[in-house]
């Protein structure tokens, strides 16, 4: 990599993944009805980060703490913390994410997704773009900036 | 004499003025037949080649050439020689007569008896007159040929022309277009760097014309016809840049700059050149370049993000570190290893010291390449990062930072022994045997699981260092794992726990034997303290200890002596699960007869375990199965566990696992034992003999007992499974007593049992009229049960023949085609349909305990393929001739075929039966849509044509069934439509807005297992066709 695209952050802290969810008897069976959980919203999140190839759960980025499901009043929020306080790609991230769970949840849900509170120095400005409902509409419209968002939501293939 | 000239003159005439092609084949053999001379063609060419025109000279000499190209074999030196001198003449004539001249040339070069100096002159008429680069692709292709074939040759001479030659060469290929040609010069570069030329002061010119091509960047055109690849570049041009020391100058800064470049391919080059080249370099060649070489490699490996790259870069650097291992140091220069070592403890040591951010495995994977590469690396390496290591690890508290720090340890441990094979020196880390002790003990002393699974197999890979465990470090390990068995809950554990243990029991059997096994034995046959209270919590945690021991002692079982060992114990535990002295449960019974199973099957072969499988272990378990039996038969009170049907079944692989790895001596006297038992009632082989005489295990028991009669299961265990040379005595007594039992019992296990057992000594049975009326009779009675409605034992007969089916199957046995008429005729019977089609999967698929290859069956290769290439036919013809109702049964017996072919033929085979899978898709059975689905899945990795042309039903079809009412079916549907994303995007864009629709719906499905199959799915759907997407 030449010195124009050095890393914002070259050496970032690594969480341990939490591994494969467990499955139950209950989920193979055929009467029974799963509903929706934090669990399952938090592995459909499982997303490349653009800069580094490490998945948002390995960079902290998305914790399961902070995915919050209630699927009778179908409802979901996402908090997502961005790995130092003024990294350029929290709004990519934040947009990566509320695409992926668009594409991913029955259209019965609100999706909000947001940063994590006092985590980004603009946090405010990011959270207002990632509301308005036009304004990522229109970004979705850009083909750049959806090139970029799909190739974080493309499975990894080494 | 005149005829000759004439017939050579008319030929010239044609081909000159004629342009006519063909004769020049004639005139070659016109020369071959001895029918004229070449001096007599050369005459008759007179006029052409001294001929005014270009055209007609360069004509005349192309047929001189054409002819030579056939016939140089037969030429005189001194022909040669005047040929030679006036090809050199014609390289000055015209540039269209070049060509042919270059032709003539090449013919003449690959002549055995070239006159001494020709070759030499003939170079350098060629370098003087021609200006290679000018000529046609062909054209240079032939100067290239001409070295090639002068240099294998001619090597003494050209050696003489000294650089000279490197020069012309040089010239000859500077701005080679065409990877052909360039494949040929390569070539060229490769023998003269490896053959010893002298290359002079055009080493670097030398360099220049071949390494602008690096790294290479080729992609062959579609359909090329020449069939180059880049690979086949990428080697060539290898071969030269790393062929010799003295690019080393040149070579070094060029893999730096490259290194630099963003194009991953290019990297990839660099690295593996680097890795290669340095392998004839000494530290003199490298010392200079070294620091730029380390950051470049060191910036690979840290910022990565391709592991191809990663690994590659590791390469690099292990190669480059045991180059300067290799060198011998003069007093006065400075050690280079220790330098080069010094940079990469400089950049990589301290990221050691932060077990939680990103560069921790980077720096520990480079520290590990380099440590690889020699002893004094490792021992450098060592003994700079070890201590620090080790005192970290006493330092921090946290378990996730112990954990990783753990694992570089153990990578550290890997590395050093893989560069320690050779030489028994005392291992690099004999100095920190105590402190790795220490922690590994405290690491198995912590709660955390992940930090104890860490620590077993650091364990594992301290006790393969050759030397450097003590006795009482292995004792005190043992104690360790001891108790983790004991008391450890979590499954990942005891996996790892148990695997260590056998790790220690390969290098330790002695050990093993005193410390580990008492302990496991004492613990397995303590009671449950509190029975009474019926706490069951306390119950099931004892009996999950129990699970562990057993299998921590099938694990240790490898050698013969922990073998002798252990199995008694084992043995044991039967023995009181059944008198009842010591509870086992049914459960436990059935993993103690898993743990004989694996002992039996990864115990080491030897006189000493058969013995003991022979004379110990199968007397016993049949004495067992036999008593249990017995005490069923009269029964009152409790049960013994071993009366159970799962316990009996577990049985059956135990024996015929040992059974099938006798001796031939042994499993001769085991077959014997095993058919009297059952034909004359002798048990005077088995332990505690208490039976009655006289019993009679295979006739039809009193009302029909069941209890004797299943025994048959143990009787298929033993003599099935023996090497197809021991002969079993009174065999057609057995048969028929087998037929018997199998066409007439009631009892499910029983009749199976004894059809399986029939069905497996036909397959090893000898070839001949007594196997052949052996089959028929059989066959006989089982059409008369099967075709008369009425008879109560349909069941039974069909079983019998569905088995002797198979081992027929396998043997490729004539007869076999009786039994699938039958087999195809029952699709259509109203209660065997079913069954008839899932016979079919039987008949396609492995059997676990009889006619397999572990039990010596008679197995040939592709017994699928040639059933389904002669049966296919028949099955398509059967469904379309029958009525509506039969139909589903061809199909699934279709599917079961299909479903079993190796993936190869499935996708060869399916286009042709594509429409019918498609049929079997929309019909209403779901076991059918399971299995047809599990069919396509991989074929639609690889569509063949006739697929993407059905397209539109598949999808159709594969939609609908992603509201099945069978979750197993909708995820099997869905990971098909999954699959589709990845067709041609020009056949599955048109679908892309239908199937996101309908794919809308299982996002909301009530199994998450479902859910999950959608959301992925989904997701690849929405890439298709989308910028950044596919």
């Amino acid at each position: 990599m030449s010195e124009g695209t050095r890393l914002e952050n070259a050496n970032p802290v690594i969480f341990q993944r939490s591994g494969e969810r467990v499955q139950t008897a209950s989920e193979e069976d055929e009467d029974v009805h799963d509903p929706i959980d934090d669990r399952e919203i938090f592995d459909i999140l499982s997303i490349n980060d653009p800069e580094h190839p490490l998945s948002l759960e390995e960079l902290n980025v998305v914790e399961q703490v902070r995915v919050k499901v209630n699927d009778a009043e179908n409802t979901v929020g996402v908090e997502f913390t961005p790995t130092i306080p003024h990294c350029s790609m929290a709004t990519l991230i934040g947009l990566s994410i509320k695409v992926k769970l668009l594409r991913s949840l029955p259209d019965r849900f609100k999706i909000d997704v947001c940063i994590t509170p006092g985590t980004h120095a603009s946090e405010e400005a990011v959270n207002k773009q990632l509301a308005d409902k036009e304004r990522v509409a229109a970004a979705l419209e850009n083909a750049s900036l959806l090139e970029v968002v799909n190739q974080c939501l493309s499975t990894r293939s080494i | 004499m005149a005829a000759e000239s004439t017939l050579a003159l008319s030929l010239v005439e044609e081909f000159v003025s004629g342009l006519q092609d063909s004769k020049a084949k004639d005139a070659a053999k016109g020369v071959k037949d001895g029918k004229f001379t070449v001096l007599q063609l050369v005459e008759a060419l007179g006029s052409s080649l001294t001929s005014s025109q270009p055209h007609t000279r360069a004509r005349g000499v192309h047929l001189l050439s054409e002819v030579l190209q056939e016939c140089y074999g037969d030429l005189t030196e001194r022909e040669v020689e005047v040929l030679i001198a006036f090809y050199e003449n014609r390289l000055k004539d015209h540039y269209v007569v070049t060509p042919p001249v270059l032709k003539g040339l090449k013919a003449l070069t690959k002549c055995t008896n070239l006159p001494p100096g020709s070759a030499v002159s003939m170079l350098r008429s060629v370098f003087q007159d021609i200006h290679v680069q000018s000529l046609m692709l062909s054209e240079r292709a032939c100067v290239y040929s001409m070295l090639i074939n002068i240099m294998e040759t001619r090597e003494a001479e050209l050696k003489g022309l000294g650089a000279d030659f490197v020069f012309g060469f040089v010239q000859s290929m500077d701005g080679e277009r065409d990877p052909r040609n360039l494949l040929l010069a390569f070539q060229i570069a490769k023998n003269l760097i490896h053959g010893g030329y002298d290359l002079g002061k055009f080493t670097e010119e030398l360099f220049e014309v071949t390494s602008c091509y690096f790294p290479i960047d080729f992609s062959p055109p579609p359909n090329d016809p020449h069939g180059i690849t880049r690979e086949e570049l990428v080697q060539a041009l290898r071969a030269v840049l790393t062929g010799t020391p003295k690019f080393a100058e040149f070579l070094l800064p060029l893999l730096i700059e490259k290194l630099d470049s963003d194009v991953q391919s290019a990297k990839l080059d660099s690295l593996q050149t680097l890795a290669a080249c340095v392998s004839q370099y000494e530290h003199k060649h490298v010392a200079e370049f070294l620091q730029g070489l380390w950051t470049s490699v060191r910036r690979e490996v840290f910022q990565t993000s391709s592991e191809k790259i990663e690994s590659a870069g590791l390469a690099a650097l292990t190669a480059l570190t045991s180059c300067l291992s290799r060198s011998v140091l003069s007093s006065d220069s400075e050690d280079s290893l220790s330098t080069f070592l010094d940079f990469i403890l400089k950049d990589c040591k301290h990221h050691l010291c932060e077990p939680d951010l990103k560069l921790v495995w980077p720096s520990a994977k480079l520290l590990q390449a380099a440590c690889s590469a020699s002893t004094r690396a490792s021992h450098i390496i060592t003994v700079a990062v070890m201590p620090s290591l080790l005192e970290q690890y006493n330092n921090r508290t946290q378990c996730s930072h112990r954990r990783t720090l753990l694992e570089v340890v153990q990578r550290f441990i890997h590395s050093v022994k893989n560069c320690q094979s050779s030489d028994n020196d005392e291992s690099v880390l004999l100095a920190f045997r105590e402190a790795l002790c220490s922690i590994v003990f405290s690491a198995l002393s912590e709660s955390n699981s992940s930090l104890q699974i860490t620590a077993t197999s650091v364990l594992t890979s301290l006790a393969q260092q050759a030397g450097l465990l003590v006795e009482s470090d292995i004792e005190l390990a043992l104690d360790h794992l001891t108790r983790l068995l004991l008391t450890e809950e979590d499954d990942r554990v005891s996996l790892a726990v148990v695997e260590c243990a056998g790790a220690l029991a390969q290098l330790h059997p002695a050990l093993v034997i005193t410390k580990l096994i008492p302990k496991l034995k004492k613990e397995m046959f303590t009671e449950p303290m509190n029975q009474d209270q019926e706490e069951v919590s306390e119950l099931h945690s004892h009996h999950a200890v129990r699970q562990r021991c057993l299998s921590a002692l099938a694990a240790v079982s490898i050698q013969p002596s922990v073998v002798q060992e252990s199995t008694p114990v084992l043995l044991e535990v039967l023995r009181s699960a059944h008198t009842g002295s010591v509870n086992f449960s049914v459960d436990e019974v059935v993993l103690t007869c898993r743990s004989l199973q694996r002992i039996a099957e990864r115990v080491q072969d030897s006189e000493e375990a058969g013995r003991c499988f022979h004379d110990v272990f199968i007397p016993h378990l049949l004495s067992l199965a036999l008593q249990a039996a017995l005490q069923g038969e009269g029964s009152s009170g409790t049960r013994s566990p071993l009366v159970e049907e799962v316990v009996l079944s577990a049985m059956v692989p135990v024996i015929s696992t040992s059974c099938s790895r006798l001796q031939p001596t042994l499993a001769g006297q085991t077959a014997s034992r095993a058919v009297s038992l059952f034909l004359d009632g002798d048990v005077s082989f088995l332990p505690d003999n208490s039976f009655p005489s006289h019993m009679q295990l295979l006739k039809k028991q009193e009302g029909d007992s069941w209890s004797l009669s299943r025994l048959v299961c143990l009787l298929m265990g033993s003599v099935c499974s023996l090497p197809r040379s021991v002969e079993v005595p009174q065999i057609d007594k057995l048969l028929s007593a087998l037929e018997e039992m199998s066409c007439a019992c009631s009892h499910p296990l029983s009749y199976t049992s004894a059809a399986k057992c029939f069905a497996g000594l036909v397959n090893k049975k000898p070839q001949g009229d007594s196997l052949d009326s052996l089959i028929q009779r059989m066959m006989k009675r089982v059409c008369s049960e099967l075709d008369s409605p009425s008879s109560s034992v349909r069941t039974q007969a069909f079983t019998l023949m569905i088995w002797v089916a198979k081992a027929l199957l396998l043997r490729y046995h004539p007869l076999f085609t009786t039994l699938t008429d039958k087999l195809f005729s029952l699709l259509d019977d109203a209660d065997l349909g079913p069954m008839a089609a899932d016979g079919f999967s039987l008949l396609m698929s492995d059997s676990t305990d009889v006619l397999n290859r572990a039990c010596h069956a008679d197995v040939r290769i592709m017994y699928r393929q040639r059933f389904f290439s002669e049966n296919s036919a028949k099955l398509v013809q059967g469904f379309n001739a029958a009525p509506q109702e039969k139909k589903p049964n061809y199909l699934k017996a279709l599917s079961n075929i299909v479903n079993k072919l190796p993936k190869q033929v499935q996708v060869t085979e399916l286009p042709a039966l594509l429409s019918l899978l498609l049929e079997a898709l929309s019909c209403p059975d779901q076991d059918i849509h399971l299995s047809t689905l599990s069919c396509l899945e991989p074929v639609l990795v690889n569509p063949p044509q006739v697929l993407i042309q059905q397209l539109e039903a598949l999808i159709n079809r594969l939609l609908a069934l992603i509201s099945s009412p069978a979750m197993s079916v909708r995820i099997a549907s869905l990971s098909c439509i999954s699959t589709l994303s990845h067709f041609p995007v020009h056949e599955v864009l048109p679908f892309r807005a239908r199937v996101l629709r309908a794919l809308a719906k299982p996002l909301d499905d009530k199994k998450r297992l479902v859910r999950r199959e959608a959301v992925q799915a989904r997701g690849e759907w929405f890439l298709l066709g989308s910028p950044g997407g596919r």
